[in-house]
C-alpha cells in the first residue's frame, strides 16, 4: 500500500505541465511501473512459496534470488526481467472513446518506453526475422477494447515473457492420452498435464490463465484475461473456485519446484474462466505466467493523469 | 555454496556435482542461437574458447556515447533448449567447461557433458537484476554483427549464482525431476 502511494503522488507531480502530454505520461509510467514492480498480490505469494521451501536446498536458493531481484528491480526502476515479453493493453472505457486516437498514444508511449529503456526491442517480423526496434509492428502492441458502463478509463497492462507463453497449452477434449473426458474432471486431467508438460521452463514457480471452451482464439485470449484477476480473489463460480484451488495443490505435489529444481512449490496460483462453446468443441486454453507476472492498471482522471493504480 | 573460480579447467567442473550451488567468478562469453549456429558450421571463434564457459544470455546492453564503455543493464539467462542440436559439438571442438542458461537440456547435451567434461549451470530466470549486478565488466565484444543481443560478450563476474543440474557424470537434475514428477502425476490422475 506504502508503494501505492509513493508512485500515485510521484505521477500527480509529474501531470502539472503539458496537458496535451497527458495521457502519453500517464502510459508511459503505467509501462514503466509494471515493467519493474511486482504488484503486491504476487509478491505476497512469492514470500509465501519461499517460506515454504526446506532451508538450503536449491529450491530455497532460487527463490531468495527471485525474492532478491524483486527487490532490486524495484529500488533501480529497471526491468525484473530482460524479456519484456508481448505487451498486452486491456482498456475498459464508457462509450464514445476514440479507439484509434487513443491507439495511437498508446503507441507513442509504447515507442518512448522501449527507447528509455522499460520494455527491450522485442517486436521481429515473422517472415524477415528483422527487429523493428520500438515494438510496434502487426500484432504488436496488443490491445484489447472494452466498453463499459462506467464514465472512467481503466488501463491495465500486462508483460508476458516468451518463456512462459511458449508453455501455454490448448486441449481439446475428449483428450485420449489421459482418458480426459468432457467434465470438469477431464479439464483438471489437461491443466495438470500442461504443468508437467511445462517443468520448469516457463521459469516457474507461476500462475496459470485458464480458459474452459469458446472457440480456440476466443478460449487463448481469455485464458490471458484470467490472469488480470487478483491471486488472492475467489470465483464467483463454486466449482471453478474449488477447481482453482485443487489444481494449485496437486500442481505443488507433483515436485516440481522453482525453476524446475524440485521444491514444494510449482504454482502461485490458478484462474479459470469459462465461456460457451459449440455441442461440437470442447477447448481449455491455458496460458502460463512466469514468477515475473508483471501486470499493473491505472485509473485515469479527467486530465488522462493518473488517478488510481488499481493493483 | 562452492565457488569455482578463473581460470577453469575441466578437473574443477568434473568435480561438481547435480545440486550443487556454485558462484563463479572469473570470465563468462555469451553465445547464444547465432553463435552457435556459427560455430558449428565450423567458423573459426575469434577468442580461444578453451577452458571457457558460454552463458546462454542476450543482454541489454548500454554504450556510454562518451566513453564508449559497455555497461550491462539486465542479464538473465535464456532457455538453454535451442542449442541442443550443437552444444555438445561445441564442446567437443572448441573445449569449454561448460555452459550456463535456464530450463536445463537434452540427452545429447548430457552425453556431451560427460564425453568432454563438461558441466550444465542453471541460472535462474527473469533474475535479470541480480545476475546484472554480478557483472563487473564488459571486457571486449566479438561478432556484433550478428547484433547486439546474439554478439558475443565477453564479461567479467563475481559470484555469479547458479546451481550444476547437468554433471560430467551423466546426472540430470532435470531428467529426475521429470520422471519423478510425472510418477507424481500419474498417482493424481
Amino acid at each position: 500500500m506504502a508503494l501505492k502511494k509513493k508512485i500515485s503522488k510521484k505521477a500527480v507531480k509529474k501531470s502539472a505541465p503539458k496537458k496535451s502530454n497527458q495521457l502519453e505520461d500517464s502510459l508511459i509510467e503505467l509501462i514503466k511501473n509494471t515493467s519493474a514492480v511486482l504488484p503486491d498480490d504476487v509478491q505476497k505469494v512469492i514470500l509465501q512459496a519461499l517460506a515454504r521451501e526446506e532451508k538450503h536446498t536449491t529450491a530455497e536458493y532460487a527463490m531468495n534470488i527471485i525474492k532478491a531481484n524483486i527487490e532490486l528491480a524495484k529500488k533501480k526502476s529497471q526491468p525484473l526481467c530482460q524479456d519484456t515479453g508481448t505487451v498486452l493493453f486491456y482498456v475498459n472505457h464508457p462509450v464514445g472513446l476514440d479507439q484509434i486516437e487513443f491507439t495511437k498514444w498508446i503507441h507513442k508511449a509504447v515507442v518512448k518506453s522501449t527507447k528509455l529503456g522499460y520494455l527491450r526491442q522485442n517486436s521481429v517480423d515473422s517472415l524477415s526475422g528483422a527487429n523493428s526496434g520500438t515494438n510496434i509492428g502487426p500484432g504488436h502492441p496488443s490491445i484489447h477494447f472494452h466498453q463499459h458502463k462506467k464514465k472512467n478509463i481503466e488501463i491495465r497492462l500486462m508483460l508476458k515473457g516468451g518463456g512462459c507463453e511458449n508453455v501455454g497449452a490448448q486441449y481439446s477434449l475428449p483428450y485420449t492420452p489421459l482418458d480426459a473426458g468432457r467434465d470438469l474432471d477431464g479439464v483438471r486431467k489437461v491443466i495438470l498435464d500442461a504443468v508437467l508438460k511445462a517443468q520448469g521452463r516457463g521459469c516457474g514457480p507461476g500462475v496459470l490463465g485458464v480458459c474452459i471452451g469458446g472457440d480456440r482464439g476466443a478460449g487463448y485470449i481469455e485464458s490471458k484475461e484470467q490472469l488480470l484477476r487478483f491471486l488472492d480473489d475467489k470465483n464467483s463460480n463454486k466449482d471453478l473456485a474449488q477447481l482453482e484451488t485443487e489444481i494449485v495443490n496437486t500442481s505443488n505435489k507433483l515436485g516440481i519446484g522453482p525453476m524446475g529444481f524440485g521444491g514444494k512449490t510449482t504454482l502461485l496460483g490458478c484462474k479459470i474462466g469459462v465461456q460457451n462453446r459449440l455441442p461440437a468443441s470442447f477447448f481449455v486454453s491455458i496460458s502460463y505466467m512466469c514468477w515475473a507476472y508483471r501486470r499493473q492498471g491505472i485509473e485515469l482522471g479527467t486530465n488522462k493523469q493518473i488517478k488510481k493504480w488499481l493493483y | 555454496m562452492k565457488k569455482l573460480n578463473y581460470p577453469f579447467s575441466h578437473e574443477q567442473v568434473k568435480e561438481l556435482k547435480v545440486g550443487d550451488m556454485v558462484l563463479i567468478t572469473g570470465k563468462l562469453f555469451t553465445g547464444r542461437d547465432a553463435v552457435h549456429k556459427r560455430l558449428h558450421d565450423g567458423v573459426k571463434p575469434p577468442v580461444n574458447l578453451q577452458n571457457q564457459i558460454i552463458y546462454h544470455c542476450g543482454p541489454v546492453i548500454l554504450q556510454d556515447k562518451k566513453t564508449g564503455k559497455y555497461q550491462v543493464t539486465a542479464a538473465g539467462p535464456t532457455t538453454s533448449i535451442r542449442e541442443e542440436p550443437y552444444e555438445a559439438d561445441v564442446m567437443r571442438d572448441y573445449g569449454i567447461v561448460g555452459v550456463i542458461g535456464k530450463g536445463g537440456m537434452g540427452p545429447k547435451t548430457l552425453k556431451g557433458c560427460k564425453d568432454y567434461g563438461c558441466v550444465y549451470f542453471h541460472a535462474v530466470g527473469g533474475a535479470a537484476q541480480v545476475l546484472a549486478e554480478k557483472i563487473n565488466s564488459v571486457e571486449a565484444v566479438h561478432w556484433l554483427d550478428l547484433g547486439s543481443p546474439e554478439a558475443i560478450w565477453e564479461l567479467s563476474v563475481t559470484d555469479f549464482p547458479v546451481v550444476v543440474t547437468m554433471d560430467a557424470h551423466g546426472n540430470s537434475l532435470h531428467a529426475d525431476v521429470q520422471a519423478s514428477s510425472e510418477a507424481e502425476f500419474k498417482k493424481v490422475l
